[in-house]
């Protein structure tokens, strides 16, 4: 493997592994695997609660990466954005799947509370990134902020969120996308 | 009804998969039409993808080793299909027919990517009914060296980046050939066009072109005792000799 342009960076490059495991190399996915799993894992988990489940959701993940790989657009995107948004959607499908209806409405009468960010899991490794998505979030409204993290980490949709926030469904959209571009601009995501 | 305007905001929430059922459609259509919708909505991805590498936890040990011996039996799909049509080298006839053979895999690929590259040659209205059909034999003579190269047991990759461009090689020992694949290549001006060359241990050897920012090809010409492949841009219709210095090399290492 070369690496000809661009600075040397820590760890694999991403896009170049996706391309290796377009063309079937098993080697390259176990290298794609170790840099995001963890995060799909996490994430997954985050939506799901359940470690069983969260396991069996990270694996289709993996595998629709597999799968996918040659479907990949560079130009379009990260390579973990492209595998978290994968993640995510499936979280969020499960979640919202029917065996996990009466689940669901236990966890919602269980937790009249609103969820505060300081509920995101203290660990260790990604401190410094967790501290930035922290102090971002922080920068939102009340309401930017639940609106987002609610349908997010809890995979609500938003009609849900506004019922749990008794807010109107059109105030909960644009507090949505009000609060992701303030997000945006304080992580520094560029397009 | 939802309007444009009001569809817009409707990016948060679409990026978050908080939308469901039809509005959910009607958004995804509104997205086909709406290239500043598109470009928010993949921003936000990225911003949400910040916000879920930070639960990064660690997966439990086992789970890798099942999906490593998941992705035996998960089939893989095929590059995107813009074809790229070179002249492929004149194979034996009893070479080709062992060949296709081995290409079961990529039967799917090569036919999906053969209608694509008819249906450019439709709507090329300059060209003949008779050349069309010789380059669609062409292209499926191509296309099956291609797929018999990516099964082939001794088949190895190299990868490089150039710019948001990542390209691939694939090669085999036993079959003596070579394939590359492009994904987002860097647009190129007006009459420039990338070329492939075999590095023959210093002197290039022309390997053909790639008219398209992403697809695959199979290399022309063959490996014979080459080091690796170079990537460079030159004027439309392809040189000699490289007119500048690669923008991707690829040792075979």
């Amino acid at each position: 493997m070369v690496h000809l342009s661009g600075p040397q960076r820590r760890g694999p490059d991403l896009k170049e592994l996706v391309a290796q495991v377009a063309f079937g190399d098993q080697d390259a996915f176990g290298r794609l695997y170790d840099a995001v799993a963890g995060p799909v894992f996490g994430l997954v988990r985050r939506v799901l609660r359940d470690p069983a489940q969260s396991e069996e959701v990270t694996q289709e993940v993996m595998l629709e990466v597999w799968r996918t790989a040659a479907r990949y657009q560079p130009d379009r995107g990260e390579v973990m954005s492209w595998v978290l948004t994968m993640a995510h959607r499936r979280a969020v499908d499960r979640v919202r799947s029917a065996q996990a209806t009466a689940d669901r409405e236990q966890r919602v009468a269980a937790r009249s509370h609103m969820p505060a960010f300081d509920e995101v899991a203290e660990q260790v490794e990604g401190r410094l990134e967790r501290e930035q998505v922290r102090r971002c979030l922080r920068m939102l409204t009340e309401l930017q902020r639940q609106a987002v993290t609610l349908a997010y980490y809890r995979g609500y949709s938003y009609r849900e969120v506004a019922d749990m926030l008794s807010a109107p469904l059109g105030t909960v959209k644009t507090r949505m996308r009000d609060g992701l571009i303030r997000l945006r601009d304080c992580l520094g995501v560029e397009s | 009804m939802t309007g444009g305007a009001e569809l817009h905001t409707l990016t948060g929430a679409y990026a978050a998969h908080a939308l469901d059922g039809p509005e959910r459609a009607e958004f995804e259509r509104h997205l086909a039409l709406c290239e500043a919708c598109a470009l928010e909505v993949r921003e936000f991805a990225a911003t949400l993808a910040r916000l879920g590498a930070a639960e990064a936890e660690t997966p439990p040990a086992e789970l890798r080793a099942r999906v490593m011996s998941g992705i035996g039996s998960v089939r893989q799909l095929a590059p995107p299909s813009a074809v790229v049509p070179v002249v492929p080298q004149p194979t034996g006839r009893r070479r080709r027919s062992r060949l296709v053979r081995h290409w079961p895999k990529l039967a799917l690929a090569a036919s999906v990517a053969l209608a694509a590259a008819l249906g450019g040659l439709a709507v090329d209205q300059s060209r003949r009914a008779d050349e069309a059909d010789a380059r669609a034999t062409q292209l499926q003579a191509q296309q099956a060296v291609f797929g018999s190269l990516l099964t082939a047991p001794d088949a190895r990759t190299a990868t490089a980046t150039a710019g948001t461009g990542v390209g691939t090689v694939v090669w085999s020992q036993s079959r003596g050939q070579a394939g590359f694949l492009a994904s987002g290549m860097p647009a190129l001006p007006a009459g420039k066009t990338y070329e492939l060359w075999f590095d023959d241990a210093g002197t290039m050897r022309p390997a053909g072109l790639l008219p398209a920012s992403s697809g695959s090809l199979l290399l022309q010409g063959p490996l014979d005792g080459a080091v690796g492949v170079g990537v460079t841009v030159e004027p439309a219709g392809g040189s000699a000799h490289p007119s500048s210095t690669p923008v991707m090399l690829l040792p075979f290492s």
